[in-house]
């Protein structure tokens, strides 16, 4: 009686029905729809130079990939062939030497924010100036590494190349192994406490090899980043024509991709810049396995 | 000691509980004075003996302090920073508060068994041999991880797939690991924080059948908000409740005895309440 | 060390940590403290190190350094307006493209635009851009992107010459190239930021607002766009002071002149690109002037970070309650 009544009420309240349908050229749906391409068309644009960047590195750089390419000194102006084995070995030579310093240090500092006192001031300063630092400009890594190191030793080297490198690397290491370390559950920690676990056997049996898979991730993301920097390397470790010669050789200039690439850009002769698209091919592939590799480890944790 | 506490302990009702006497030995006599946390005090004057070879159960309403009570005996709450306890207890005529003991040795002879199954990311062997290798046991692993795998139950379900992870087992399963995990270093006390709340009936009575089992060879304390729990395994019962009346929320003992008289003839005004379900 | 007092208790395997491991707890946590110990130690060294070094070029140059729009080693004048115009020009005209598009990819990531298909392309190409490094962007500019904008820049510059940023004509490597590749390499970091931004938003936020009936550009703009704005302005903020700092690419294509000027098209120069083309050749003095050079960079760098973190903590905090 009373739904009747209410019905009644309604039917009168409402004298024209809505109109629910859209029509295509009403002034909202329209303009919805023109953002929409629009957003379609700046998302396309922002792919576009990433194609003609991959275009490039294939059609220019893959044109002179071969054994001989990879493994040769480079050449001098007016020479041809040649290649740029150094390169690839002083690059990977100094991104071992920052990853042998920062990853064992930002792991342990990542530690220390993440379990052992995560509130305390030393952590909050350590973590905001690891931010900080993961917008320090990366030349600036070389001019400090240059005006400690260069200068004292008397010779630009791979020692300072890498040490450039592992500052660059740190806050990256820091910050993301201690995102690694939080994502371990607390009741996992607990058990371990609960079993009468000394807080470093916690961390070392259960919250580091839980974290691991995460941490792997991250070191592997700052690897990546370094190994694609050259601002640091610039003059630190500069450049040289020659493989390193043993561990002596590490305390002499060396040769890097990024390098390479920068001092035949700029150079007027077809060979050098042939060269530098198949080091920018090799560094790309590098960088782009290590953040591949980063990506694979990360999801299977997930 | 700060100026400003949430209650004033004395003005939260003089009711202290009458103190149960234990006919056999006990394992732990725990006497609570105050718990706070920073300035809150959570539970004030409750006397707790755990008796050995029984399953002591502590029951109450949400926030009445009975799971802080059990975290406090085997100093698991001292993982919290500002967790301040004042009182004695007592393991085996020893007070574990005092000055010179190292929580982290306490856990070892104090097993526990938490709310959410807690296993390691590692295999269901690891699990259990965990707490063997921490305290650097010489003899036959296989066999103390067979036997504890075996007291919890599991040992049929997994002993073709004690290579895999730990965390791939139900749930039901994973929180017997746990308890596996606890009882194969042999510990003389296992706290039990409402282990059963996560899992479906099946792997509770599963759970509570092992309880009385593992009362053969063990003292349990058991935490759980289940009254039917509490009868079916608790002997002895102990009763808390949480005092809001001036605003604070401060739990305490309201009574303890064996199971059965708490549950049938309880002395107490609140108790026969509680246990005819009229609050919770 | 503590003693333990429950040796007599019946057990067969508990037994209390031996002083080893005791010992080892000690040892990890005087460890992992020294190592955190490490990066306020590093960032003092950087600042302390950076300012001794340029401490005889700040005495003798002081203000007018900073003023100064020479840079000429013959007459052992130094001055870096020209470096500070051209390193905030570029990365203001870098941000309004970058920033831009960086924001732009965020809305279309996060608003359901894309099956999940279509979204992880996008995705990987974001992250993609951010892995090719600098100096490999450098020489696509030098060999890809100057030929393309030359006829451009000479068309603008015939007709609109008289707005002074079209004034001169590219004849190779100027402050357009530079922006624009600039832009491609700040535009993940805002991304990045920006997606993390609008995935802060409760979802309960969008519901009310399609529960109103706004179509979804509605909600975008007037509900989830204001609600994410100030993540939004910290993505911009931190994107911004990425490109400051960013060196190689800009030494290749810049053209490291030292004047200033409004053109998009004539060459200029930034503080990281003086740093990366004069250091490997500079004579004492210059190397003092350069030191002061970083000084200023650093300085710029740290304060605009400084800020962006602020004002993403900010951003942060508005969406965990009161506190």
């Amino acid at each position: 009686m009373s739904e009747q009544a209410s019905q009644a009420t309604l039917g009168r309240a409402v004298l024209t029905e809505p109109r629910l349908r859209a029509s295509v050229f009403e002034g909202r749906g329209l303009k919805s729809r023109l953002l929409t391409g629009f957003t379609w068309f700046l998302a396309a644009l922002a792919a576009l130079p990433l194609i003609s960047v991959i275009y490039m590195l294939v059609a220019k750089g893959g044109a002179r990939i071969s054994w001989e390419t990879l493994t040769a000194l480079p050449p001098a102006a007016f020479e041809f062939g040649g290649g740029i084995g150094p390169a690839i070995v002083g690059t990977l030579v100094m991104v071992l030497i920052g990853s042998l310093i920062s990853i064992p240090v930002g792991i342990l500092a990542a530690i220390y924010l993440a379990e052992v006192a995560p509130s305390s001031r030393l952590a909050q300063v350590a973590r905001f100036l690891a931010k900080v630092l993961t917008g320090f400009p990366s030349i600036l890594a070389g001019v400090f590494v240059y005006a400690v190191l260069v200068i004292s030793m008397r010779s630009y080297s791979a020692i300072a190349g890498g040490i450039s490198l592992a500052v660059l690397m740190l806050p990256t290491v820091i910050l993301t192994a201690e995102e690694a370390l939080k994502q371990v559950p607390q009741r996992m920690k607990d058990a371990a406490y609960g079993m009468g676990c000394t807080r470093a056997q916690v961390i070392g049996k259960v919250t580091l090899p839980t974290a691991t898979p995460g941490i792997i991730t991250g070191v592997l993301l700052a690897v990546a980043g370094a190994s694609g920097e050259s601002a640091p390397l610039l003059f630190t470790a500069l450049f040289s024509s020659y493989y390193i010669s043993g561990l002596e050789g590490l305390a002499e200039p060396t040769a890097s991709l990024s390098i390479l690439i920068y001092n035949f850009s700029g150079m007027p002769y077809d060979n050098q810049i042939e060269l530098a698209w198949t080091a920018s091919l090799v560094l790309v592939l590098m960088v782009l396995a290590l953040n591949i590799l980063a990506r694979v480890l990360g999801r299977r944790k997930a | 000691m700060s100026a400003v506490l949430a209650i004033d302990p004395t003005e939260t009702g003089e009711f202290i509980a009458e103190p149960y006497q234990p006919e056999g030995a006990t394992v732990i006599d725990c006497n609570v004075e105050r718990i706070f946390y920073g300035d809150f005090l959570a539970v004030r004057d409750s006397t707790v003996p755990v008796e050995k070879n029984k399953i002591t159960a502590f029951i109450g309403p949400s926030g009445c302090g009975k799971s802080t009570v059990l975290r406090s005996l085997n100093r698991m709450n001292d993982l919290i920073p500002v967790f301040r306890f004042q009182g004695r207890v007592d393991y085996h005529g020893q007070d574990i508060y005092a000055k010179d003991v190292d929580p982290v040795v306490v856990r070892r002879y104090i097993g526990m068994v938490f709310q959410q199954p807690n296993p390691f990311s590692m295999s269901i062997y690891d699990n259990v041999a965990f707490g063997l290798k921490l305290n650097k046991f010489k003899g036959d692993y296989d066999e103390k991880v067979q036997t504890a795998l075996e007291r919890a139950a599991l040992w049929k379900e997994v002993k073709d797939k004690l290579k895999n992870s730990g965390l791939s087992l139900s749930g039901g399963q994973q929180q017997r690991l746990c308890i596996a995990r606890a009882i194969a270093t042999e510990p003389d006390v296992l706290l039990m924080d409402e282990p059963c709340s996560a899992l479906d009936p099946i792997a509770t009575r599963q759970v509570e059948e092992l309880m009385l089992e593992l009362r053969e060879r063990f003292t349990v304390g058991l935490v759980t908000h289940n009254m039917q729990q509490a009868t079916r395994v608790g002997d002895t019962t102990a009763f808390f409740s949480v005092d809001i009346s001036k605003g604070g929320r401060t739990g305490y003992l309201v009574e303890m005895g064996p199971t059965q008289a708490v549950f049938e003839d309880p002395k107490q005004d609140l108790t026969k309440e509680y246990v005819r379900g009229e609050f919770s | 060390m503590a003693s333990n007092p429950f040796t007599e208790v019946v057990t067969k395997i508990s037994k209390a940590p031996s002083s080893g491991e005791y010992a080892a707890d000690k040892l990890l946590r005087g460890i992992v403290w020294a190592c955190a110990a490490v990066i306020l130690l590093l960032v003092a060294y950087i600042v302390f190190e950076l300012g001794r070094q340029a401490f005889p070029a700040i005495i003798r140059f002081g203000i007018d350094f900073l003023i100064g729009t020479t840079w000429d080693v013959q007459k052992q004048t130094f001055g870096i307006l020209p470096e500070i115009w051209g390193t905030l020009f570029s990365s203001l005209l870098a941000l309004l493209l970058g920033g831009g598009l960086g924001v732009a990819m965020a809305i279309f990531l996060t608003q359901d635009f894309l099956d999940d298909r279509v979204s992880n392309v996008f995705r990987t190409v974001v992250e993609m851009l951010a892995a090719i490094p600098s100096v490999v962007y450098g020489l696509w500019g030098i060999y890809v992107l100057i030929p393309l904008i030359r006829p451009a820049s000479q068309w603008l510059n015939e007709t609109l010459g008289w707005i002074p940023l079209f004034g001169t004509s590219l004849s190779g490597p100027g402050m357009a190239p530079a922006a624009l590749v600039l832009a491609v390499m700040i535009l993940p970091t805002v991304a990045a930021i920006s997606v993390d931004a609008f995935r802060r938003v409760p979802y309960k936020v969008k519901e009310a607002a399609y529960g109103m009936g706004t179509t979804r550009w509605e909600a975008i703009l007037k509900v989830m766009l204001p609600t994410a704005s100030s993540g939004i302005l910290a993505a911009l903020v931190l994107g911004f002071g990425r490109a400051l700092g960013e060196t190689m690419a800009l030494a290749m294509l810049i053209g490291n002149s030292n004047q200033i000027s409004l053109s998009l098209f004539a060459p200029a120069n930034t503080l990281a690109s003086l740093l990366a083309s004069s250091f490997p050749e500079a004579g004492p003095l210059e190397v003092k002037a350069l030191m002061y050079a970083a000084l200023a960079l650093l300085a710029i760098t740290l304060l605009v970070n400084i800020l962006g973190l602020w004002v993403m903590k900010a951003a942060t905090r508005k969406f965990e309650g009161k506190a």
